[in-house]
């Protein structure tokens, strides 16, 4: 059968001469260089050197960052509430976050989203995720797993509290391809964040929150959350 | 609707309206300089871009390889794999995955190559509807128009204009040109359509082969939620964009966004893999990619114009281009506009059908120098110059020769016979010099929107000789 699958790739391999007789496109002879270290980070970083980093990269995309490692993320995450008016907070399915006294309506989104749009869209002020990682380089977050955190708790409310722990800052996105193994064991679906959701389509003016959250609010850790 | 073949006529109405003008020389003028303020260090980035060169080269040398290794992995993901041949293949798929379930509207992320294959029209004629869902893309949608910028559909429209836009045609709004509450407005209505419908439509910035995963950039969100609210994703995109390696993405990535709009990474940087899977809450439940040839497989075949499929869709060559910023983007007639609108638009169209797209270039090489990916786009044009004159030699295209004007071959004949025999040249300059109360006032293309030429009393010989006689 000459489906549209067998044309295009016969005419891709109709053309052999073309890739034999050109100096730079002989597959075999082709290694890809090694990369340049374009951001000014090489190798691995300290810790503080790490943490100030990612700071810097994540505000300048707008983000907020607040280093509770001096005390306990719950204590400030119940302070920011509490400032933010947050009346509902969707939280990830395994966490053990308890409600505090005036503090908003604490829900788990621990059914699959079709039971829980309504809620989700309309009825949210804030979500709740803990980061799986960072890269310091552009201060950004990374979520790998749906299952502890689904995809839209990180999307859909308007305001995004994240954990992270700073033993997991990872220097570049060039790093954390080579040490993570996502080669071989690839999530559904994996999402790197950099500041709330923004847009620069109306004459190149920038505005916050276009559709995704209009905050990202990074709550800093140091071991498990 | 604007159509290459009258791109003079198009781009003549551009020139004579200042609004629209200022509004692309304020675009450019601030694309351009967020992408140099990417890029201090021009060893660095020269370095950058040779690599990403390196990896669309090494990626294309095995394109049929690696797309066989794609689909492969895909599959085994659990994404179903499309291919089409023409753009009416691919609306056709696309319309059967949306009746098949259920849907009566497809919500779109920014997608180019959907534009490319008219999606939209395509699935109103079927009874679904398009709904745009980047703000850019929405404003050109409520107006009816098509994005004149591959990165930023809207910036011919002024916030005033939008603000017009917005109040009479979303219900219950009233006039308001603040950017905030505008974006606000979209957000809204976005919001509801991204709740309620079944099907989700999107592009790919990069497929990876090894992993089998689909990457796609993006800073507003609406991305995401088209690839994760609705019950069916359906990505499109051209064969080419394709790498083999997960290790080969981030120095394009680094090079893609800061080339496109000076960010060194987009707020949201989205890799998909595969449906939701066993004890996932949310997640589309069927995801499928469409593999667009229409006319890549004819870039391919001449090594001449191969290049241009390394192209990652940045933008930069049109943010930089003088001839897109005097005339905008709908000028062309065509879904991509500017230096790389110029290199893909005939293999896409036809030859024919956008003879003059490829000789609106001053080939002042700016497009070259700043391609993340070092498209030799100047050398392109030109080959593809030679395709329109039927002077190419080696593989012709479809239609080759069809730019060729007798008159205009013959005098550049005359030109090119006169200027390599001295004598000739003499004589004719002797004569051209003395007799040039006859010169024409019309003298084709050039008297359209110049002053006629007219030669000077006497030759720069005469003058020369006269001069050192004076010494």
């Amino acid at each position: 059968m000459n489906t549209a699958r067998e044309r295009i790739l016969g005419r891709l391999r109709s053309h052999p001469s073309a890739v034999a007789s050109s100096g730079h496109l002989r597959p075999n002879d082709l290694p890809v260089p090694p990369a340049p270290t374009f951001s000014a980070i090489s190798g691995s970083l300290a810790l503080d050197d790490a943490i100030a980093s990612f700071r810097r990269g994540s505000e300048t995309f707008h983000a907020e960052v607040i280093d509770t490692r001096a005390g306990d993320w719950r204590q400030t995450l119940a302070e920011i509430c509490a400032a933010k008016n947050v009346r509902h907070l969707v939280l990830p399915p395994q966490s053990d976050l308890m409600p505090w006294p005036n503090g908003p309506e604490l829900r788990k989104f621990e059914q699959p989203i079709e039971n829980f749009k309504r809620e989700l869209f309309d009825d949210t002020d804030a979500g709740l995720t803990i980061a799986d990682g960072a890269i310091a380089d552009t201060g950004t977050l990374f979520q790998i797993d749906p299952r502890t955190t689904p995809r839209t708790l990180s999307l859909v409310p308007p305001i995004h509290f994240c954990v992270l722990n700073v033993n997991r800052i990872l220097p570049t996105l060039q790093s954390a391809v080579a040490s993570e193994g996502w080669q071989v064991a690839m999530p559904s679906n994996l999402v790197f964040i950099t500041g709330p959701s923004k847009t620069a389509d109306i004459q190149q003016t920038l505005a916050y929150g276009a559709h995704g959250p209009k905050e990202l609010v990074v709550l800093l850790t140091e071991g498990a959350a | 609707m604007n159509a290459p073949i009258t791109f003079h006529e198009n781009a003549r109405r551009v020139v004579a309206n200042p609004v629209l003008r200022a509004s692309f020389r304020g675009a450019m003028d601030f694309l351009m300089a967020k992408r140099a303020a990417q890029f201090p260090d021009l060893d660095a980035f020269e370095a950058l871009r040779t690599q990403g060169e390196a990896i669309r080269q090494y990626s294309l040398a095995r394109l049929p390889d690696l797309l066989e290794q794609l689909e492969a992995n895909l599959t085994r993901n659990g994404i179903q794999v499309h291919w089409a041949e023409t753009p009416k293949e691919a609306c056709q798929i696309i319309i059967d995955i949306t009746r098949k379930a259920g849907g009566d509207l497809v919500v779109k992320g920014k997608s180019m190559v959907s534009e490319e294959v008219e999606l939209n029209h395509a699935l109103e004629a079927a009874g679904i509807g398009a709904l745009e869902s980047d703000m850019g893309e929405y404003i050109v949608q409520l107006a009816g128009e098509k994005p004149s910028h591959i990165i930023m559909p809207a910036i011919h429209k002024t916030k005033e204009e939008i603000a017009r836009l917005f109040a009479e045609k979303v219900p219950g709004v009233a006039y308001t040109d603040s950017v905030d509450e505008l974006i606000q407005i979209g957000r809204r209505v976005l919001r509801e359509k991204f709740r309620d419908t079944k099907v989700g439509l999107s592009g790919v910035n990069v497929a990876i082969a090894e992993t089998g995963t689909l990457c796609l950039v993006e800073n507003e969100g609406n991305g995401r939620m088209c690839t994760t609210v609705p019950e069916v994703h359906i990505a499109i995109t051209g064969i080419e964009k394709v790498v083999e390696k997960l290790e080969h993405l981030p120095p394009l990535m680094a090079l893609l966004t800061r080339s496109a709009t000076g960010q060194a990474i987009t707020t949201y940087f989205n890799w998909i893999s595969s449906p939701r899977r066993e004890g996932e809450l949310d997640g589309p439940k069927e995801v499928h990619l469409v593999l667009l040839d229409n006319g890549r497989s004819q870039m391919y075949t001449d090594e001449r114009l191969r290049a241009t499929l390394q192209c990652i869709r940045c933008g930069a060559c049109m943010n930089h281009c003088p001839v897109y910023t005097r005339i905008g983007g709908h000028a062309y007639g065509t879904t991509y506009p500017g230096p790389i609108g110029k290199m893909v638009s005939p293999h896409m169209l036809g030859l024919d059908a956008t003879k003059d797209l490829v000789t609106a270039s001053s080939l002042c090489g700016a497009c070259g120098e700043v391609c993340p990916v070092k498209i030799p786009i100047p050398d392109i044009l030109m080959q593809l110059r030679r395709q329109s004159q039927g002077t190419a030699g080696g593989i012709q295209l479809p239609a080759a020769g069809s730019g060729r004007r007798p008159l205009q071959s013959m005098a550049f004949k005359l030109w090119a016979g006169l200027y390599a025999r001295p004598l000739l040249y003499r004589i004719f300059g002797f004569f051209a010099t003395r007799l040039r109360g006859l010169t024409p006032k019309w003298q084709g293309a050039w008297t359209n929107s110049r002053a006629p030429l007219r030669p000077a009393a006497q030759t720069l010989h005469e003058r020369m000789r006269l001069s050192t006689t004076r010494d």
